[in-house]
């Protein structure tokens, strides 16, 4: 089975600082991948990586069997590769149904300037959509408030709704649920991750919450010092005693959610 | 159609302006004129305001609109007006091409000092030059309009209406404009440019686009007020004339098309009056009048940095 | 080599010129944020101050030296006086809101300002010749120097030590440089950004002052002399970067000595040098020559 992501010897550094080294990873498709490590550690670099914001030093990257190494985010996000931010880039000063209609508007029109200024933004096969898309992601009912106003989980919520607007094969979440309270987390994970697989699309996550990890994970990705120190199941990839070493803590016989990490 | 009904208000204006001209006064017809050539100046700004550019410097191509149809007059037999704003707006469009390959890729107050210094350039290069009339300028022949050559009173109101139209014509295209996509998207581009850029939008382009309508608004507006006031001069390209149309802006209130041409004949009223009762201190009253409408337009002033004036889904007949 | 000589020296009084004009601007925007378009009018009210005072003091055959100070003291007073009333009575109702608006507020009050000037000191021209010919001249071989063009660069010089060495040294310097760095994390530390705000303000519109105090001799002071000033200080703390003072100092001697050779070599540049030197710097680093290029804080 082909990956539908390929990491190959990747690498990334800034002058003699090595923020990532010797990167191998193939994700096939659909598989849910959850990226552990402390910050610093080379997950974000990794991420922008994948996503077009920072040009590899050294390596390659596949998408579906294409090289996309080096090119830039626009490009890349047209391809297919979205990604959501740990601070919601979201439109603040719009509603919600306006952000997701622009989302949904710009995915459908494509690359040309002159399409962009000929096609109008609320056009009824947009609305439409991004009303299916609130709807899945459960944030309808906020639609028509300002986002600027919106509490932090809905916030996240659209910020994800809006990066798969184009209907990319593969996502990467930047922290999904930091912010969020412990109450909270579970349910919001539930909900994105139920929409993203109804959307089959193959997620990647970073995530400091080893708890969300186990839960949703498929398999994980240690990050230490700018490498991949273990890729494995989330089981026994967390029970590790190097990883809970380095990066997640002892597991403790936790009675309450989220209180499993340092 | 929803969408038309939205129209009405804005076309019946026009037409009323432009039927009730006959009757009016002509120092009140010339006012008009010059008013609504500035207007299209602002329709330009609002553009770029809403994306957060506030752009120092748009007299840069309201004086090349100018300068063009005031050259092309000197040193060709050329005067049909049509002929000579078509010049003007696309010379105007050229310069906004070029200026926008580097203004682009800035933001903020960078921009706003780059739009600026571009401007100044002009000047300077305008008031060195004495074959253009130095600080003088030059005068500007009244035009004819596809070959009807219009005597005394008719000058100004065939003018007067050759405005009109091309404000209609403007503020039509500009409502379509904020309604598509890459005119909507000037909120979003305040808002998160990362977004757009992960979502597939090159935001330096759109910003590229935007300077290029805004900067052909500006060059159709000088043409025009070159033809109006019959007269050029390197001024039209000074700081103060661009303050002038940021100005004019702020007065307008709600960075909508209708304010644009309320605020800008609004303006030049004010101004009018300002300058025949209080000769001495017109700038003082002006100056207030800013101060006042800042403090107490609040929300107004609010809309310009906050609402995308729309065709909100639910409120499609909403005027802009 | 002689017209090597004479672009240097024009450079030199260019430069100091366009310093003084454009330091207060810089302190302002550097401390506050704030592109302070009000800036011209304390620029024609130093030179209005100086023209009418100290013109009145050498009137009276008074010594020339007092003179000099004069012309400082009027700056400060007018300073002190306007930008009191500026920002206690009119910026403090606008802190917090846009940029653009606070940019917009304070070119209302330089039109106000305007006809003020107009109201108070009427249309005529003033001329202030007296401390021209108090510095007398100084021969450099077939050059003839004046001697007030020599106290201009001294007294530009001096400014820019005195405001370097004030912001490293002083304790009001800290404070300042702090709030320059972070305001609100210098309000965090409990800093009074209030007070700092209203002693920039000030200090800033002294300066403004001093640099048309100091000019009036060598210009017709006349309505309209605040306009061309405030782009041309602009485009001055554009290229030498918002807030650094030795950023306007290299940027006043560069594009003094560009229009200096403009004016010698190329006269019709000469205009447009100014900004044609700002756009090239702002093409290459947007935040100017000494600042540092400010991180997006999200």
């Amino acid at each position: 089975m082909s990956a539908i992501l390929a990491v190959h010897d990747l690498q990334k550094s800034f002058g003699s600082v090595i923020a990532a080294h010797d990167i191998n990873v193939a994700v096939p498709a659909l598989q849910t991948v959850g990226i552990i490590g402390a910050n610093g550690a080379g997950k974000t670099t990794f991420v922008n990586m994948v996503t077009g914001h920072l040009r590899p030093s050294a390596g390659t990257i596949a998408f579906d069997g294409r090289d996309i190494t080096g090119l830039p985010s626009r490009a890349i996000s047209r391809l297919g590769i979205a990604r959501s931010f740990q601070m919601p880039q979201i439109f603040s000063s719009l509603t919600v149904q306006e952000n997701m209609c622009a989302a949904t508007a710009i995915a459908h029109a494509g690359d040309g300037l002159l399409q962009q200024v000929v096609t109008p933004l609320y056009a009824r096969r947009t609305l439409a959509e991004s009303e299916a898309a609130l709807e899945l992601f459960r944030i309808a009912g906020y639609c028509r408030n300002t986002a600027a106003t919106l509490p932090q989980g809905v916030r996240k919520l659209l910020d994800i709704a809006m990066a798969v607007a184009g209907a990319p094969r593969v996502l990467l979440l930047d922290e999904p649920t930091s912010g969020i309270s412990i109450e909270e987390k579970f349910s919001l994970m539930d909900v994105v991750m139920a929409a993203l697989k109804d959307r089959c699309i193959t997620v990647l996550f970073v995530e400091h919450d080893m708890d969300i990890v186990e839960r949703y994970a498929d398999r994980v990705l240690a990050f230490y010092d700018g490498a991949v120190i273990a890729d494995g199941p989330p089981r026994e990839t967390l029970e590790n005693t190097r990883i809970q070493e380095l990066i997640s803590g002892p597991k403790l016989k936790a009675t309450t959610a989220g209180a499993g990490h340092a | 159609m929803i969408v038309a009904r939205a129209l009405i208000p804005g076309t019946l204006a026009f037409i009323a302006a432009a039927a009730l001209a006959p009757a009016l006064p002509a120092w009140l017809i010339s006012l008009a004129t010059v008013a609504f050539s500035n207007a299209l100046v602002v329709l330009g700004l609002i553009i770029l305001w809403r994306a957060g550019l506030v752009p120092f410097g748009q007299a840069l191509f309201y004086a090349v609109g100018a300068y063009a149809v005031a050259l092309i007059g000197r040193y060709t037999p050329v005067r049909d007006a049509f002929a000579l704003i078509a010049a003007g707006a696309l010379l105007a469009c050229l310069v906004a091409f070029l200026v926008g390959f580097l203004l682009a890729r800035y933001r903020e107050i960078f921009f706003s000092m780059l739009s600026l210094a571009m401007s100044m350039i002009l000047y300077g290069a305008l008031v060195k030059t004495e074959t253009l009339g130095s600080t003088d300028g030059f005068g500007v022949e009244p035009p004819t309009y596809l070959g009807y050559a219009p005597e005394g009173a008719m000058q100004h109101l065939v003018l007067f209406w050759v405005v009109l139209a091309f404000g209609a014509a403007a503020a039509l295209l500009v409502f379509f404009y904020f309604r598509s996509i890459a005119g909507a998207l000037a909120v979003p581009v305040r808002d998160s440019e990362i977004r757009l850029e992960f979502l597939g939008v090159s935001v330096n382009r759109l910003v590229h686009l935007n300077l290029m309508i805004a900067g052909t608004l500006a060059g159709i507006g000088g043409a025009l007020a070159a033809l109006a006031i019959e007269h050029v001069d390197p001024n039209m390209a000074y700081w103060t004339t661009s303050g002038g149309f940021v100005f004019v802006t702020i007065l307008a209130g709600a960075g909508t098309i209708a304010g644009s041409f309320i605020g800008s004949f609004v303006f030049e009223l004010l101004k009018s009056v300002a300058y025949d009762l209080l000769p001495g201190t017109w700038q003082i009253f002006l100056g207030a009048a800013l101060l006042v409408t800042i403090l107490f337009l609040p929300e107004g002033l609010g809309s310009l940095f906050v609402r995308l004036r729309r065709a909100s889904p639910q409120s499609k007949g909403a005027a802009p | 080599m002689l017209t090597a000589f004479a672009i240097a020296t024009d450079g030199l009084v260019y430069a100091a010129y366009l310093f003084l004009v454009a330091v207060g601007l810089s302190l302002i925007f550097g401390v506050m944020k704030i592109l302070n378009v009000t800036h011209g009018s304390f620029y024609a009210f130093g030179a209005y101050g100086a023209a009418v005072a100290v013109g009145m003091y050498f009137d009276r055959g008074l010594p020339a030296a007092g003179g000099f100070l004069l012309m400082v003291l009027v700056a400060a007073a007018v300073g002190l006086v306007l930008g009191l009333i500026l920002e206690r009575g009119l910026l403090r109702l606008f802190y917090g809101k846009d940029e653009i608006i606070v940019v917009l507020v304070t070119y209302a009050a330089f039109l106000i300002l305007e006809d003020v000037i107009r109201l108070v000191f009427g249309a005529t021209s003033y001329t202030l010749y007296q401390p021209l010919g108090a510095a007398g001249t100084l021969d450099v071989g077939t050059f003839v120097l004046s001697g007030y063009d020599i106290l201009l660069v001294a007294l530009a010089t001096l400014v820019a030590l005195g405001a370097s060495i004030a912001l490293k040294y002083t304790r009001w310097g800290h404070l300042l440089t702090v709030v320059i760095f972070d305001r609100e994390l210098a309000a965090a530390v409990g800093i009074n950004v209030s007070a700092v705000y209203t002693i920039t303000f000030i200090a800033g519109a002294m300066l403004g002052a001093l640099g048309g105090a100091a000019m009036a001799p060598k210009i017709a002071v006349t309505l309209g002399i605040g306009v061309e000033v405030i782009v041309l200080a602009f485009a001055v703390v554009a290229i030498g970067g918002m807030g650094s003072i030795g950023g306007a100092f290299v940027s006043a001697l560069i594009v003094g000595e560009c229009r200096a050779a403009a004016v010698h070599l190329a006269p019709q540049v000469e205009l447009f040098v100014v900004y044609a030197v700002m756009a090239l710097v702002l093409i290459f680093r947007p935040q100017g020559l000494f600042t540092r290029a400010q991180p997006r804080k999200i």
